[in-house]
């Protein structure tokens, strides 16, 4: 299995010291020893599984893309209709939809996030990896800020340098003496409170739901081998993570889908003029 | 546990190392979406919509075509029929034209005959009159000769009488009821 095995040490220790108890994982699961590490211009890169796990889905999403729609034609072969499947709820749904009449150019910015956070999402569950990369701050973050700086680009081309930051701080219609209380609250929403909520409802996800994988997982294993009455609970905890990882499914498809269609959101305000 | 925290550090901050790692490769996926993937779909989408439409106004063309050519031919239909109408009634008119110069023809070929029929019924009886008239001269003459008992020694006289006579003859054959009283004229002369 592939819970870390620091954790997994840890909790078999209980073998040899029954009275020690369950030592629940902790955030150290996040951070497995650093592979090989190097320095250019005095920036450190640490490569550690995760890191690989991440190169990993990029070259298999990338790799599947490509086949997809290499020879993509009228009657689609079977994994051209799996990828265009993918590609169209982006490209209808989100980038037609959400974003507007203007919203096709950025499909394929939009189906390049949903398609890297999907990839990433899934290495959650797919065995002997188990740990997404969106549950490493870093990544979310890095996606948050390419959409942060994306969506302010394209409202500053759209609208104007000045009509744009305009709208967002003075919104019509609303009374002068509100603005003392909305312009902040507007200002801080649109350029600090939305790129953070991106990076973070995707970043807490991931790490919650590993978080719940590995405590049941490891769970299992503890109560298996106590060795007193508690072992009666231990399919309990296995079945908990086997639905659980059903459960993180849905969440790796979801937050894939939540990140772009709210990316969507963002780039509808800017593509067009205020409400 | 504690010796766990103390190792790990906090999960909210963000590596630069792991940033840039990051970065590239979604740039990287980005750039292929972009230059490839994309442009791949849009092409398939295109290819399908095109395939579509195509496929309608082939139909759509074919059907105009269609009807087209159904109107040209009931136009010609109808045509026809005008054509064949006028060609009837001209037939029919002409068939009464000539069943009428047919008629005139008889006609005036019945009159000429009965015209010649008279004609030689007139000479073939005017023949008989002048055939007769000598013979009834000779015949009266010779009669009256005999009854009388004398012989008309002068030619002349008797040729006078007897033409007289015939003249009487013709003045009543000619029917009207002045020569029948003629003739009793002449009867009560002798």
């Amino acid at each position: 299995m592939t819970f870390s095995a620091h954790a997994l040490g840890d909790v078999l220790a209980v073998e040899s010291d029954p009275g020690g108890g369950f030592v629940p994982p902790g955030v150290g699961e996040f951070f497995p020893e650093t592979l090989f590490g190097f320095s250019v211009l005095g920036i450190q890169f640490d490569i550690d599984r995760i890191i690989l796990a991440l190169w990993l889905a990029t070259a298999v999403i990338l790799v599947f893309l490509v086949m997809a729609a290499r020879k993509a034609e009228i009657v689609p072969s079977r994994l051209q209709f799996v990828g265009e499947s993918g590609y169209s709820l982006v490209r209808d749904g989100i980038a037609r939809d959400v974003v507007g009449p203007k919203g096709l150019p950025f499909a394929p910015f939009l189906a390049s996030l949903f398609f890297f956070i999907l990839a990433n999402n899934a290495l959650a569950i797919i065995p002997g990896i188990q740990i997404s990369p969106m549950a490493r701050f870093s990544f979310p973050l890095v996606l948050a800020l390419v959409c942060w700086v994306v969506y302010i680009a394209v409202g500053i081309k759209n609208q104007g340098l000045w009509p744009y930051f305009r709208d967002i701080m003075f919104l019509p219609g609303v009374p002068k003496a509100a603005y003392i209380l909305v312009t902040p609250l507007e200002l801080l929403q649109n350029f600090i409170v939305r790129p953070f909520t991106l990076a973070i409802r995707l970043f807490a996800n991931l790490f919650a739901g590993h978080m719940l994988l590995v405590t049941f997982a490891l769970g299992a294993v503890y109560l298996f081998q106590v060795g007193n009455f508690s072992a009666v609970f231990f399919p309990l905890s296995a079945l908990m993570a086997i639905v659980m990882t059903f459960f993180e499914l849905l969440i790796i498809f979801l937050q894939a889908y939540v990140f772009t269609m709210l990316m969507g959101t963002y780039l509808n305000g800017s593509v067009e003029a205020a409400h | 546990m504690s010796i766990l925290a103390a190792e790990s550090p906090n999960p909210l901050i963000p590596v630069v190392g792991e940033i840039i790692i990051g970065t590239i490769a979604f740039a990287v996926l980005l750039f292929v979406m972009w230059k490839f993937v994309a442009p791949g779909f849009e092409r398939a989408y295109q290819a399908r919509r095109a395939a579509i439409e195509g496929g309608i106004e082939r139909a759509e063309a074919m059907q105009a075509e269609a009807k087209a050519a159904l109107d040209q031919y009931r136009a010609q239909l109808a045509e026809a029929r005008n054509e064949a109408a006028q060609i009837r009634d001209q037939a029919r008119a002409e068939g009464q034209q000539i069943l009428e110069e047919l008629r005139v023809q008889a006609q005036e070929e019945s009159a000429r005959i009965v015209a010649r029929g008279e004609e030689q019924i007139a000479a073939a009886r005017q023949q008989v009159v002048n055939e007769l008239r000598g013979q009834v001269g000779g015949l009266a003459v010779e009669l009256a000769g005999r009854v009388v008992g004398e012989s008309l020694a002068d030619e002349a006289r008797r040729q006078g009488t007897v033409d007289r006579f015939l003249d009487e003859l013709d003045g009543m054959a000619a029917g009207s009821p002045d020569g029948r009283s003629g003739s009793t004229v002449a009867g009560g002369t002798r």
